[in-house]
């Protein structure tokens, strides 16, 4: 009896140790957001470049902010975020070797199709922000301080209204609420709620939770979102595989993995717009 | 997994990615389980056998800690595995074998909890018995934790229960990566936030079953088990 539990739990310690091992072998760990993973496109594009290099891509999806913050800690090898400002102070800061551009899609307003503030079909967002505070209809906020959720803050500041500060004095309306988490119980909340939401389209268009949401604001320039891939800094991280992970870095960019990101569509509708060479991008 | 599949469709044709979860949930929260067990009944028995001061205050946090939220666990294990943590040379996070390390602290409490209560008990049953027959410490606490090795196996159950039913700690120090580390809790997780709601409480079924099944395998064991040894 004794010696029999012996070899089960010998059998499970070797198991463990065993398994780093075949784990190890060339494969990265990339931070990203839960737009990417989400609406499917790693799922598209990571077994083509397995395919091609052999390495297994790891995705731990987060948000932007948390998706860098496990690069400083040295958790994962590449970030693969959407949030440019956030991404620069990255690399200035020593956690990050570069930062390439890759990709963009847009964000879009999400609302009920009873449209409470009357907002649908507008092509401007400020405008349709500034008009569902006036009419204080229910707004749903990642509040998880992810890329969307940038960009979201940034956009009420650009219609005048500083969410921060009304919610540290305390004037900030119930029609406002945070929810803090990612884009997927977002949109759920709002389908739950009747309520507005910035979302990335790629998330909406994989998104199979709709009920009675729809499109109220899209195609204003401002809406536009921007993806970037850095390697996390070896010199700081001496356990980073560096050439694992610019291999990774480089084929995202390259015009086979542009066509990649290019070549993924749901229902035909082509959801991220490789832009590695754009300047400024 | 295949898109627009109902859970029962993957279930039924074997959907090879719905079982590798299955098979990795079942590997990790039974492996917890069981070193949480080898943790957690020695540790109940020293409790439950011996008197020293502030031992009623050992006990009121022992239980306490039954009620560990996941998420905590599994933040505390980040931040000791992650690179910049003092375990971070082991590169563990983000695999099972991180999991498996969470989910143990998580239900090692209950384990030793339960396991506390039961030896303890038992202990006030045989104690005069023990003591005449003049049995050494590590006798008495063999003899009790075998005596009561069959409602121990509850204690191990519930532990595992726990365990294949929590989502805040694996989540957090596995990373719920497709393939590699999601488990039926992760995979359900991401379901809902994907809006797949049907898909999402359909693996949730599945996971009820397996929970069941595991049960059911135990009380079986148990049953025959009790038989043979009269």
């Amino acid at each position: 009896m004794i010696s029999r539990r012996f070899i089960l739990l010998a059998g499970i310690a070797a198991s463990l140790t065993a398994a780093p091992a075949a784990a190890q072998e060339k494969s990265i760990v990339v931070a990203s957001t839960t737009s990417t993973q989400d609406s499917g496109l790693f799922g598209h594009i990571l077994p083509l470049f397995k395919a091609k290099t052999g390495i297994d891509v790891k995705v731990v999806s987060q948000g932007t902010g948390q998706a860098l913050e496990t690069g400083r800690r040295g958790d994962a090898d590449v970030v693969f975020v959407h949030a440019k400002s956030l991404e620069e102070k990255f690399v200035a800061e020593g956690f990050g070797v570069k930062r390439y551009p890759v990709m963009y899609n847009d964000f879009i307003l999400i609302g009920p199709n009873s449209d409470p503030a009357g907002i649908k079909g507008s092509r401007d967002i400020v405008a349709a922000l500034k008009t569902i505070k006036a009419k204080i209809a229910p707004f749903i906020s990642r509040g998880d301080k992810s890329g969307t959720h940038a960009a979201e803050l940034a956009l009420w500041r650009l219609a005048a209204i500083d969410i921060a500060k009304e919610k540290s004095d305390k004037i900030l309306g119930p029609w406002y609420r945070e929810i803090g988490q990612g884009m997927g119980a977002a949109l759920n909340t709002a389908s739950a709620s009747n309520g507005y939401v910035l979302a990335d389209r790629g998330t909406w268009l994989s998104f199979k939770n709709r009920g009675e949401l729809e499109i109220a604001v899209e195609g204003d320039q401002r809406l536009f979102n921007q993806y970037g891939v850095i390697l996390v800094n070896p010199a700081k991280h001496p356990n980073v595989k560096q050439e694992l992970g610019q291999a990774f870095i480089d084929w995202i960019i390259s015009p086979e993995g542009q066509k990649a990101i290019a070549d993924y569509k749901i229902n035909g509708q082509q959801l991220f717009f490789p832009n590695a060479t754009a300047p400024g991008a | 997994m295949p898109e627009n599949a109902s859970a029962l469709q993957l279930v039924l044709s074997g959907d090879p990615a719905l079982y590798a979860i299955v098979r990795l949930s079942l590997v990790v929260s039974l492996s917890a389980a069981l070193f949480a067990t080898l943790i957690g009944v020695p540790f109940g028995a020293l409790i439950a056998l011996n008197r020293f001061p502030g031992r009623e205050a050992v006990v009121v946090v022992l239980n306490a800690l039954m009620g560990l939220p996941p998420v905590v666990v599994g933040l505390a294990v980040y931040l000791l595995l992650s690179r910049s943590g003092p375990l971070g040379e082991l590169g563990i996070l983000f695999t099972p074998q991180a999991m498996i390390v969470a989910q143990t602290i998580l239900i090692a409490p209950i384990i030793a909890a339960l396991a506390r209560q039961t030896l303890e008990d038992l202990w006030n049953e045989y104690r005069d018995e023990l003591a005449a027959m003049d049995v050494g410490p590590l006798g008495r606490i063999a003899t009790l934790i075998w005596d009561a090795r069959f409602s121990l196996v509850t204690a191990l159950l519930a532990g595992f229960g726990r365990a294949a039913a929590e989502v805040g700690a694996v989540i957090i120090v596995g990373g719920n990566i497709d393939g590699f580390t999601r488990t039926m809790t992760t995979a359900i997780a991401l379901e809902t936030s994907k809006g797949d709601l049907p898909l999402a409480i359909g693996l949730g079924m599945v996971l009820l079953a397996i929970v069941i099944l595991v049960n059911a395998l135990a009380w079986g064991t148990r049953s025959i088990g009790q038989r043979v040894a009269g």
